[in-house]
């Protein structure tokens, strides 16, 4: 419920025009209809980004510099397979855009992305952003085709099992390590 | 309130009806930030990795918004035989 309050707040902070009713009812209500608007737009822009690339990954950190194990993972795994050109998406990008206060959440503009990753940094607050789009409380979060694979466990153990180099042939995308495996016979 | 690993071990074994559960603090200072654990359940027997997480998750929604890090092993009882065996 605090993170409803929170994040209604920030929606009425973000300039929205607000109706405000004589009914103490009415105005929650109108509150929190802004606020499931934005997060509506949020969750469908999340839609758009995955089906967007072939492979997608929710990060802390950059593939170059990750900054957090577990995504470090995700990238080491991803780079033993070869597989190099993926989206990344850095949840904890510029936080100091978190607060902005001329956050408009109608149409999704990087300023949005922002607001939907930073909402990563509360673990409490995941109403709205990655997290919630996924139903999957932890970062990083790894998306084939627009279909959500993972986290770190979930793709370290495709690696072990060999589940990896398949999923990536139904992506159109041959293994490194398959290649290293042909050659060596 | 802390989450502790006997906590998370009691929920795991009572809704999954988990045989064997393993809850391992891997916070730096055992400060119940991060855990690992290994659930071992016939209810994850025909469910895909995802679907078996799923569940896990599921269960431990409430206390995994207090926690900042969580690693999962999710196995039948027939493949944690065969771990055990080997």
């Amino acid at each position: 419920m605090n993170s409803l309050i929170r994040n209604t707040a920030r929606c009425l902070r973000s300039g929205a025009a607000v109706y405000i009713p004589r009914q103490a009812d009415g105005r929650v209500w109108t509150s929190s209809a802004r606020f499931l608007c934005a997060a509506a737009d949020i969750q469908k822009a999340l839609g758009d980004i995955v089906q967007k690339d072939k492979v997608v990954v929710f990060m802390k950190g950059t593939p170059a510099q990750p900054m957090c194990g577990f995504s470090n993972a995700v990238v080491q795994i991803l780079r033993m397979h070869g597989v190099d050109d993926y989206a990344s998406y850095n949840v904890l990008e510029d936080s100091e855009l978190r607060e902005a206060p001329n956050v408009t959440l109608v149409k999704m503009t990087s300023l949005d992305w922002n607001a939907a990753f930073s909402n990563q940094h509360n673990n409490k607050d995941n109403f709205f952003g990655v997290k919630a789009f996924s139903n999957w409380p932890t970062i990083p979060q790894v998306y084939f085709s627009g279909e959500f694979v993972g986290g770190c466990d979930i793709l370290l153990q495709m690696h072990q099992n060999g589940d990896m180099v398949e999923e990536l042939k139904k992506l159109g995308i041959s293994s490194s390590l398959l290649e290293a495996e042909k050659e060596s016979k | 309130m802390a989450i502790t690993a006997d906590h998370i071990r009691d929920k795991l074994t009572k809704e999954l009806a988990a045989v064997h559960v393993d809850v391992e603090d891997t916070s730096p200072n055992r400060c119940a930030a991060s855990y690992k654990v290994l659930v071992v359940s016939s209810q994850f027997e025909g469910k895909s990795l995802l679907q078996r997480h799923r569940l896990v998750n599921t269960c431990l929604a409430e206390e995994l918004k207090e926690i900042h890090a969580f690693e999962q092993k999710t196995l039948t009882p027939e493949q944690w035989e065969k771990q055990k065996a080997q």
